[in-house]
């Protein structure tokens, strides 16, 4: 026990010390307190159309200007921020269930069973799964839970992959093979010894799964199968300034910006978790 | 060897059956019929366009036949396109996004290997960092904000390069390929400089340097082949991601493809269209999958006794 939290603390302080990780987090931070106060601090709704405020360039009354409609592009780039978050995270949290799942019982009982289950996984790596989510929200109707669901059950593979892996090793440790000599049952040894010690490299690859999640929505949603009006995600806000980019460059350049700087923060902050977790496998 | 490539394509083949199997179903799945959009038709016409498309017989029958027309190249009918067939809109798609996906893996390639060997040898300089740093934000910025950027800047600020089309005017395949292609510029650059680092502390490497060959040598008869193998094993999957790049690309600028055609069906409802191009683009994956496995299995000698 002791040695554990130390590994967790000498971790933090390696976090601490990377200047980019500690600039996405902090990033990050701000992102999610704007976004779950976003009704308080939003100065316009979101959604109120008045055309005679149309397409305003950025003032002190619309600080990123209006939209084509005349709503508050900063009201709906933070209520957009609620949006594409929350299918970042809650997709990578389906992603994780399932893949962690999947390597764990692969991992763990080996044998037959894991080489039919990692050449299941193999199979679907093949897949062209951006059509099938495409194909899924044709046939289901632009349901934002299925785009959660859809997502999550796509970007799931590389994290069964890693985890397995994990298990594997960790299986033939002399303690674990103690323990399984003493009569730990399954359950025990996956809650006291296998799961505590697979935590840091799930913790890294679901925050570097984070922001492809967020690409993919933005991607469907820039194509108009994701997330629908009046409701906006960044893709869509992306998708409306493209439109009207000509004219009013604004529209397009700050949910571009918004959007690019918060995957820049995800990814920098997953790879100071990664390097802070494991030293030896960080990427020079 | 031989063995190994024959496996590959023994499990290719069912896989794609078994893709085209469950698209089938679940099109068939989807609420509502084709034809009941925009005007209500007389029953009698209903009938009809129910028995032209093979409708009414039963779904295994359907599914018999589909599958059957399928392995002969038949995709059926456009629903909303009457009179084409899913068939040849494929093929007046394809050739343009084959284009545009050469052009774009092309402009990927010559930046992507250049920066990453460049990086890898001058490792921890500035020709290291800087094109690294670069080679960051490619991967962060999407295809769909890179694209108008670029149109912004290039096509209507500065009027340089045309904005939208497809062999109709000069320059006009320019921006496309470089928006397709920036962000695998980035992937490839990352990739062939790990590979590269890697193989630098080679032993074969050390034993190379130490016969007196020049550096240049070094690297180009000898590491680069290796170096290389991540980058080859990296196109194969490449494909998924630049058909789905198609999408957008296609959509910004115009352009007569596959992939705008895929959409355009996703939003029309077109599901004969949408069912035919999935199993397409789908059989295309895996073979191009197939092609990198095999590429790689040509280009590293050890891994040819692996399962």
């Amino acid at each position: 026990m002791n040695q554990q939290s130390s590994l967790w603390s000498d971790a933090w302080r390696r976090l601490l010390a990377n200047k980019a990780a500690v600039a996405g987090g902090l990033v990050l931070m701000i992102l999610i307190v704007l976004a779950i106060f976003a009704p308080w601090i939003a100065p316009h709704s979101y959604s109120y159309q008045n055309l005679d405020l149309g397409a305003q360039p950025p003032s002190a009354e619309f600080l990123l200007g209006t939209d084509t409609l005349g709503r508050d592009l900063f009201s709906r780039i933070l209520y957009g921020a609620r949006v594409s978050l929350l299918v970042g995270f809650v997709a990578t949290a389906v992603a994780l269930v399932i893949g962690v799942s999947w390597g764990i019982v692969a991992g763990y009982f080996g044998g037959r069973v894991d080489s039919v289950m990692m050449r299941i996984v193999d199979v679907l790596y093949g897949l062209p799964f951006i059509i099938f989510i495409i194909l899924l929200m044709v046939i289901f109707g632009r349901n934002i839970w299925l785009l959660f669901a859809a997502i999550g059950a796509v970007e799931w593979l590389t994290m069964a992959r890693i985890v397995r892996g994990q298990v594997l090793t960790i299986k033939n440790q002399e303690y674990v093979l103690a323990a399984q000599a003493m009569g730990v049952t399954n359950m025990q040894m996956f809650r006291k010894h296998i799961f505590p010690n697979i935590l840091g490299p799930i913790a890294v690859y679901a925050t570097l799964t984070i922001p492809q999640v967020m690409l993919l929505e933005a991607f469907l949603s820039f194509l108009g199968l994701g997330i629908q009006p009046p409701m906006s995600s960044w893709g869509t806000l992306i998708r409306y300034g493209v439109e009207s980019m000509e004219e009013y460059s604004w529209l397009l350049i700050y949910p571009g910006l918004t959007f690019t700087i918060t995957l820049f923060a995800l990814n920098f902050f997953g790879d100071g978790l990664r390097d802070a977790l494991d030293p030896k496998i960080s990427s020079d | 060897m031989l063995q190994v490539i024959l496996k590959r394509i023994a499990i290719a083949i069912p896989v794609i059956l078994v893709v085209a199997s469950i698209t089938f179903f679940l099109v068939r799945m989807a609420p509502g019929g084709p034809f009941d959009a925009e005007k209500v038709v007389p029953p009698q016409v209903m009938k009809n366009l129910n028995a032209v498309y093979n409708l009414d017989a039963p779904l295994i029958i359907q599914y018999r036949d589909y599958m059957f027309n399928l392995i002969q190249g038949d995709f059926g009918p456009s629903f909303r396109y009457p009179g084409r067939s899913v068939t040849e809109m494929i093929f007046t798609g394809l050739p343009v996004t084959f284009e545009l996906a050469f052009y774009a893996i092309l402009v990927a390639m010559i930046i992507g290997i250049l920066a990453g060997v460049v990086a890898a040898v001058k490792r921890n300089s500035m020709l290291d960092y800087i094109p690294m740093t670069i080679a960051m934000i490619g991967i962060c910025m999407p295809t769909f904000l890179l694209g108008p950027i670029l149109v912004l800047f290039f096509g209507i600020n500065l009027e340089l390069l045309p904005v939208s089309g497809w062999d109709s005017l000069p320059g006009d395949k320019i921006l496309p390929s470089i928006t397709l292609g920036a962000a695998y510029a980035a992937y490839i650059a990352r990739l062939s400089r790990g590979g590269m680092l890697e193989t630098l502390s080679q032993d074969y490497i050390r034993t190379a340097r130490a016969k007196g060959l020049p550096e240049y040598k070094v690297i180009i008869k000898h590491a680069l082949q290796g170096g290389l193998v991540p980058v080859v094993s990296f196109l194969g999957p490449a494909t998924a991601g630049l058909i789905g790049g198609s999408f957008v690309v296609e959509t910004i600028f115009q352009i007569p493809g596959l992939g705008r055609f895929y959409v355009e069906a996703a939003f029309n409802r077109d599901y004969t269209m949408i069912l035919g191009t999935t199993i397409f683009f789908s059989t295309l994956i895996i073979f191009f999958n197939l092609l990198s496995d095999i590429a790689v299995l040509l280009m590293n000698p050890r891994a040819r006794s692996e399962p």
